[in-house]
């Protein structure tokens, strides 16, 4: 049978091109822009080649911070996601208590950026904060104001607070959908309850624990907000990650143009790991779709 | 309409120009042979002649970026060698 091919239907994308011009490209031209120019105010502008990008090539502030958000990404990740597991295999199938369990787990995600930052700030606080003063009267040396190690278990923590949830909801998604008849054949096979994760679980969870990865990953990497409130990228420069070091550059500074270098920059950063993100979970669809959904 | 806000030189206009036509002699080789090509090539995932023009324009961002870094050469150069990656892309992936 002949498809039928109508493009009219493109015309329907207006408007969200329309929006996107608006809010994302325009913006995004004026920052190529201001990336080979300088400007000292009053919209005078001055042309300076790739200065800026030569610069950053060769800024140990731009390298460590990068390499702040690699580290940061990796530990979280460490830390999120067998976690997630864990709660997620803990949590019962079936009863009352899931919908109670789900909405407690849901709780966190549900709290804007700036006021996770400040809850856990009051919280660490050493002098009013409930974790900080404790950890004091327990005798521990904590202070994340001061000690680049406490800040960043405190940023860690924050995070692991706000976003483990996410993994345990995905987990538990995945978790809920595999058929009984593959545990029944487990307890006939005498599987103890590793070999039943191992070989059930874990295969079966494999595509929402890839999106949970990729999408911790890719929020973890360009985060601002939370450690912004926490230690405003202290003590020094120990928590200071790439969007915080943006921000401070540009508004802070008033450098446009060397922000804008680091932006784009960061941009085609974010651009890799967003299609790496696409490619395998598209890929992952095209493969369960071959397999008929079987594993 | 004043653009001066958004401080446009040549050398980026240009740019941008090139990214559209681009873009649109990539729309006028899908109306000509609809579908995108898919294949799976030395990436080992499928790519359309799209994802193809995508990971050039990016490589060649990286490319520039890592001759910035490590030589003092002209970015010229960078612009031949993305050139070349493009095309590699273009056949093998």
């Amino acid at each position: 049978m002949n498809k039928t091919w109508n493009n009219k239907a493109w015309w329907m994308v207006v408007p969200v091109v329309l929006l996107v011009a608006f809010s994302a490209i325009i913006p995004l031209m004026t920052v190529v822009n201001y990336a080979f120019q300088d400007t000292f105010g009053n919209n005078e502008f001055y042309w300076v080649g790739i200065e800026w990008f030569e610069d950053l090539m060769e800024s140990d502030r731009f390298f460590d911070a990068l390499q702040r958000n690699i580290l940061f990404s990796c530990i979280i990740l460490a830390i999120e996601v067998p976690l997630g597991i864990m709660i997620a295999l803990s949590l019962p199938k079936s009863g009352w208590k899931v919908n109670v369990y789900l909405v407690l787990m849901a709780l966190p995600l549900l709290i804007p950026w700036n006021v996770v930052g400040t809850i856990w700030q009051v919280f660490s606080r050493t002098d009013i904060g409930l974790l900080g003063n404790t950890l004091v009267s327990l005798g521990f040396d904590y202070n994340y104001t001061r000690d680049v190690l406490d800040a960043w278990i405190t940023i860690v923590a924050m995070d692991v607070w706000h976003w483990t949830s996410l993994v345990v909801l995905l987990s538990y998604s995945g978790l809920v959908a595999i058929p009984e008849a593959y545990f029944q054949a487990a307890r006939i096979d005498g599987a103890s309850k590793w070999a039943t994760f191992r070989y059930i679980q874990l295969p079966k969870m494999r595509g929402v624990l890839t999106i949970a990865i990729l999408l911790r990953f890719m929020d973890s990497f360009k985060i601002y907000t939370e450690p912004m409130v926490l230690t405003g990228g202290g003590p020094g420069n120990s928590t200071t990650f790439m969007s915080i070091d943006l921000v401070k550059m540009a508004i802070g500074q008033f450098d446009l143009g060397p922000a804008a270098a680091m932006s784009l920059v960061y941009f085609m950063i974010i651009l890799l790991i967003c299609y790496a993100f696409f490619t395998v979970v598209t890929n992952m669809d095209k493969a369960e779709t071959k397999t008929g959904g079987a594993s | 309409m004043d653009l001066s806000w958004m401080a446009w030189t040549t050398p980026v206009a240009i740019f941008f120009v090139v990214l559209v036509c681009l873009i649109t002699a990539m729309g006028i080789w899908e109306y000509f042979q609809p579908g995108g090509g898919p294949r799976v090539g030395w990436l080992r995932f499928e790519t359309t002649r799209g994802d193809r023009l995508f990971l050039s324009i990016l490589s060649a961002g990286f490319i520039n970026l890592g001759w910035i870094r490590w030589t003092d050469q002209s970015l010229w150069w960078a612009l031949a060698l993305s050139i070349i990656w493009a095309v590699f892309i273009y056949r093998k992936c």
